[in-house]
Parts: structure tokens; C-alpha cells; sequence
């Protein structure tokens, strides 16, 4: 492999994923989930809108999810599977999925920790199948972008950086 | 290239800005959000020391505008310059598209240069990614000060070239950005390729733009 491994994401894959989460949400009560690569970049959001900048929160919690992996080999964990950061109303959990992106749920209390971990479980185990999929198909049937892309991106980078 | 996502119409690509301490990283990105109209970057987010010292990353998405119907996002980060943070620096490189190494010209920063290309060519490695086979550039910061070493001196330190061993692309390919000069050439009879490399300063933006540029239109190209 040369560089960074390319993946896309369908709207069929949304779909899925959409309704996992929204059921995850219905059963665990929780507020938000979010999905976010490991790469830092935002790749769903599902639940009630959130007020924060998505693109920040996402290379946030790529970062710090990373930054936790390696303290966990440190301790001599192959991973941290999971974790929680806990505030006066609103809590995060967040979990790995397929080893590839992060299930980051936000909730406040109308829910308990407990039920969050419970129901977190199960939303990773079917999220991982979608992912993996998603991952093993790659190569040989992404799309990519329409000819005439490379030219108008080139038009837009000399507009915005400067000609 | 990192990630498309059809469903919501978006191409995000990470660029990682990479280089020895003090070296003008951070100030790359200030000088970019400065500059480029609001509506069209989000907000930096600095992991820095009380000294403003890059403790873990800087991050500046820029937003390119819609193309073909995808919205595309240029992801600027920045790595910790220091040694002793090696294990945040390689975090950050993980799913880099396009990667800009700022050197400092000073003579006195050449052996932190070369320390630094040769970590982030490890770190590379470890991810399983080949520097010389992704969007790669050089910019040699500081040409403004009295101490900077002649650009020659840096190229042959810190951009010596790759060997080519592929016929079809031993030929020469010269320079877009600095005339009469060649990206790949043949020497002692072995064909190399060089990294396109920028002279900057860039707290006045002194090449800011011109090595971004040339670096996101790069990346773009591995979209096609």
C-alpha cells in the first residue's frame, strides 16, 4: 500500500447505519450517535442536532480515541475498547467499530451510563458488519469522481489559495 | 485519498504539515486562516502548551466550495515538532493524503531538519504508507533570515531524490515551480525523482499560499 487506504460511503451504507443508530437511540434513550472515522472526519450523525462544529468534534475524537489506543498499549491492552468522559449534564461514550471508525454517543439524564454500555454493545456488533463490508468492498467498485472534477477543483484551489 | 461520502456529498482530504520544532508549522496554518475569507474555513482548533509550544495538533478544515456536486474539504493539521511528542506526531499522520514537510533554513536547524525527515519517513513507514508514492512536498521556511542556508544546500540534505526503477517514467519531468530545474532527472545514471519544494517566510505568508496550493492540487489529482 502506498498511502492512506481510500474508502467511500454510500447512501445505501447511510441507511443502514442511520437505522441502527436510530434504534440504538430508541432503546438506549441516548441523545445523539455519531459516526467518525479514525482519520478524524465526521462520517454520520443521527439524532437530535447538536449545537457544536461537527468538522472540530470529529478531529477531536479521532485524536483523542487514538491518543487512549496507545495508552492502552502502554499498559499492555491491545486496545481500549471503549471509552467515557463524564460532565455535569451531558456524558460521551464512545466505541471502536471494526477497528476502522469510532460510535460516539452523547447523552444527558434521561438515560443512565448502564443502559448507554448495554445497548452500546449490540449497535457495535451490527455496525461492524456494515463497516467490514463496507471496507471489503472496496477497489474494484468505487465510483470515484466524474471527469471534469480534477479541472474545476484546480479552478477552485487557485480561487480560494490565490491564483 | 481517505474517504467519499455519497450519502452526504463530501470528499474530506487531510493534509498534514510535518517538520522540526520552531520550524513555521503552526504559523503556516495562522497565516492560511487569516487570510482565507471566513465563510470558507472553520475554526482552528490548537492542542498547544502554555508557551504555545504544538503539544498534540493544530487543525484548520478550509473548505473548497461544491465541485460535481461534492462539497470538498481540505483537513490542515499540523504535528508537535518537538521529539519527545513522536507518538502524538505519528497519530496525526494516520489517513494522510498529502503530507508538507516545512524545513527552517537556518544552518543552525539542519540537523533537526534531518531528523525530522527521517522520523516522519519511519513514521510513514510504521502506517504502512510510502512518502514517495503520496502527494509530497517541501517547504523551506525562514528564507528571510540572515543565517539561511543556500537552497542548494538544503535540496541535497533533505530532498536528494528516490530512485525511479520504472522505464516508463525514467524521463525527464521538469520543474512547474522553479524554471529550468527538473523534478525527475538522471544522475550517475540512475533516474530520481524530487519532491517540489517552496522558499517561504511564513510570517509574512511568503509562499504560504503557493506551497498549498501546489499540494492540494496534488491530492486532488488522486481523486480522479
Amino acid at each position: 500500500m502506498s498511502g492512506a487506504s481510500s474508502w467511500s460511503f454510500r447512501e445505501d451504507d447511510f441507511r443502514q447505519i442511520q437505522s441502527i443508530l436510530g434504534e440504538f437511540l430508541g432503546e438506549s434513550n441516548a441523545r445523539t450517535a455519531l459516526i467518525v472515522d479514525r482519520t478524524g472526519q465526521m462520517v454520520a450523525t443521527v439524532g437530535e442536532a447538536t449545537a457544536f462544529d461537527p468538522t472540530a468534534f470529529a478531529s477531536l475524537t479521532a485524536a483523542d480515541f487514538s491518543a487512549n489506543d496507545q495508552l492502552a498499549r502502554m499498559l499492555g491492552e491491545p486496545e481500549f475498547g471503549a471509552l467515557f468522559h463524564q460532565g455535569e449534564r451531558e456524558s460521551m461514550y464512545l466505541a471502536d467499530v471494526a477497528r476502522r471508525v469510532i460510535l460516539v454517543v452523547l447523552f444527558d439524564k434521561r438515560t443512565t451510563l448502564g443502559l448507554v454500555k448495554l445497548r452500546v454493545k449490540s449497535a457495535v456488533v451490527r455496525l461492524g458488519q456494515v463497516f467490514t463490508d463496507m471496507f471489503n468492498r472496496e477497489g474494484a467498485s468505487t465510483p470515484g469522481v466524474e471527469s471534469g472534477f480534477l479541472g474545476e477543483a484546480e479552478d477552485e484551489i487557485d480561487k480560494l489559495f490565490g491564483a | 485519498m481517505s474517504m467519499i461520502n455519497y450519502a452526504s456529498r463530501e470528499i474530506n482530504c487531510k493534509l498534514v504539515y510535518y517538520g522540526p520544532g520552531l520550524g513555521g508549522k503552526t504559523t503556516n496554518l495562522e497565516f492560511v486562516y487569516n487570510k482565507v475569507a471566513p465563510g470558507s474555513r472553520g475554526k482552528m482548533i490548537s492542542l498547544a502548551t502554555e508557551t504555545e509550544r504544538t503539544l498534540f495538533f493544530d487543525f484548520l478544515p478550509v473548505d473548497l466550495g461544491t465541485i460535481r456536486g461534492f462539497k470538498v474539504k481540505f483537513h490542515l493539521y499540523t504535528v508537535p515538532g518537538q521529539v519527545y511528542y513522536n507518538a502524538s506526531r505519528k497519530l496525526i499522520l494516520k489517513g494522510v493524503d498529502g503530507v508538507v514537510f516545512v524545513a527552517d533554513s537556518q544552518i543552525e536547524r539542519m540537523d533537526a531538519n534531518v531528523e525530522a525527515m527521517q522520523n516522519l519517513y519511519e513514521n510513514m513507514s510504521q502506517h504502512g504508507y510510502d512518502l514517495t508514492k503520496i502527494p509530497f512536498t517541501i517547504q523551506y521556511n525562514k528564507r528571510d533570515l540572515p543565517n539561511a542556508a543556500p537552497v542548494a544546500e538544503l535540496q541535497a540534505s533533505l530532498n536528494p531524490g528516490w530512485p525511479i526503477d520504472d522505464p516508463a517514467r525514467q524521463r525527464p519531468v521538469p520543474d512547474p515551480y522553479h524554471e529550468s530545474e527538473l523534478l525527475v532527472s538522471q544522475q550517475d545514471g540512475q533516474w530520481i525523482e524530487r519532491a517540489p519544494y517552496f522558499e517561504a517566510v511564513a510570517l509574512t505568508g511568503e509562499g504560504v499560499f503557493d506551497t498549498l496550493k501546489a499540494i492540494s492540487k496534488n491530492v486532488v489529482k488522486t481523486l480522479g
